[in-house]
């Protein structure tokens, strides 16, 4: 019996590096977790890129518009404040293009991030953990105001990032479906959310609804001293959002493991959450297509064991920056 | 009656309680209660115009109410409203 015919590319592309290889990831329809016939869910499998995560698509459209503005000299330290994927993306990519990179990352964060950092040959300066990414911020904006020498992309606020899904993810998903009831992604810079919801709604009408998932961050990473030290990333509109749910560590990872067991999607902590308020949101619909970003694959994870172990004997479960 | 879940930077400011409860059909009503039980959190909470300090997320349940009715949001009975530093997300 043969299959009916495939829209995707049969090989999935032919390119001339592994940079250009970014994006293109596959859309993928879950209809185990689907809670109604008329309701299909399709998971964005970012995880598919080069380094496991869709920052590879943040990283290269702020590494090129840089180059393309004549923002960075060739051999030019990039400076990035992160909680890893999108340190890696860059470390990755900067490595093949001739740039050395230093991240500035939280020390909460699962040792695989580290390893993958130094892999690639980024060099990384660690910021306090209770201060979340907030902290990392922080630092990193003194490090790159104190150092000239630095070139700092700063995915918070830099418009190559909504831009790389506005000009990419949005158009794949545009390109396999013709039309979209809801779109879910992590909250993070607000890249994904900002870039997809513009050119979805702007190719499908305002009627698309974007959700935000985020994380609830656990009490041991509220480690403000005050108010004045929260952070809202300049790239975020919330006007274009229709929704932002928060999802607990313990749900996330819950979630993280039924798209295993029930899906086979092996997925990053993020995942499980946005996958939570996905199968939520396609319960509310009557019909319709909901979209949902898988943002990175689980190898980053796997030594906290929560892809094994019982929820209660995952160590740190609430002092981890797990996204 | 409402439970209002408080973060860490703000429990000096209600003694150390950290959740309380409070009266009020809106985000904004509960927000008010709150206030005048424990004056000290009034500068954190709004700014001069009577808004939620940006730097402040607040939570009905688990869906972040500026993106709902902002302070017009109703609240039922049993709800949990939880307050919130903005954190920079991951990336």
């Amino acid at each position: 019996m043969s299959l009916p015919g495939l829209k995707n590319r049969p090989c999935g592309g032919r390119y001339g590096d592994i940079v250009q290889s970014i994006g293109n990831t596959p859309l993928v329809e879950l209809k185990r977790l689907s809670p109604k016939p008329g309701v299909r869910i399709w998971a964005k499998l970012e995880s598919r890129n080069p380094t496991g995560s869709v920052k590879d698509r943040v990283a290269r459209a702020m590494i090129e518009d840089a180059e393309e503005t004549g923002a960075i000299a060739p051999g030019q330290t990039i400076l990035e404040p992160t909680s890893g994927n999108t340190g890696i993306s860059l470390a990755m990519i900067c490595a093949y293009k001739g740039y050395p990179v230093k991240v500035v990352m939280p020390d909460n964060v699962t040792p695989e991030r580290t390893q993958l950092l130094a892999m690639y040959g980024a060099e990384i300066v660690y910021s306090d953990g209770t201060k979340g990414s907030n902290g990392a911020v922080e630092l990193a904006l003194e490090m790159a105001a104190a150092d000239p020498r630095y070139y700092m992309p700063y995915q918070y606020g830099n418009l190559a990032n909504p831009l790389a899904h506005y000009n990419g993810t949005a158009v794949e998903i545009l390109d396999e479906l013709d039309d979209v009831a809801a779109f879910v992604a992590g909250l993070g810079t607000g890249g994904t959310l900002m870039g997809n919801a513009r050119r979805l709604k702007e190719a499908l009408g305002a009627g698309v609804k974007i959700v935000a998932a985020e994380p609830m961050q656990g009490e041991p990473v509220q480690g403000l001293r005050s108010l004045d030290d929260g952070f809202i990333p300049p790239i975020i509109d919330l006007a274009l959002l229709d929704r932002k749910i928060f999802v607990t560590n313990s749900d996330a990872i819950s979630w993280t493991r039924k798209l295993l067991d029930e899906e086979g999607i092996f997925a990053g902590v993020s995942s499980g959450a946005i996958a939570r308020v996905a199968v939520r949101i396609a319960g509310e619909l009557d019909e319709g297509n909901v979209v949902f970003i898988v943002a990175d694959d689980g190898w980053k994870y796997l030594s906290s064991g929560l892809y094994t172990l019982p929820l209660e004997e995952i160590e740190n479960l609430e002092s981890t920056l797990w996204w | 009656m409402a439970t209002i879940k408080i973060p860490p930077v703000l429990r000096a400011s209600v003694g150390g309680e950290r959740e309380v409860s409070a009266e009020g059909g809106t985000v904004g009503e509960l927000l008010a209660a709150l206030v005048e039980a424990h004056p000290a959190t009034a500068t954190q909470l709004f700014g001069d115009d009577g808004e939620l300090n940006r730097y402040v997320n607040v939570y009905l349940n688990d869906e972040d109410v500026r993106v709902l009715d902002g302070l017009a949001t109703v609240v039922s009975e049993g709800d949990v409203l939880v307050i919130l530093p903005a954190m920079a997300g991951g990336g």
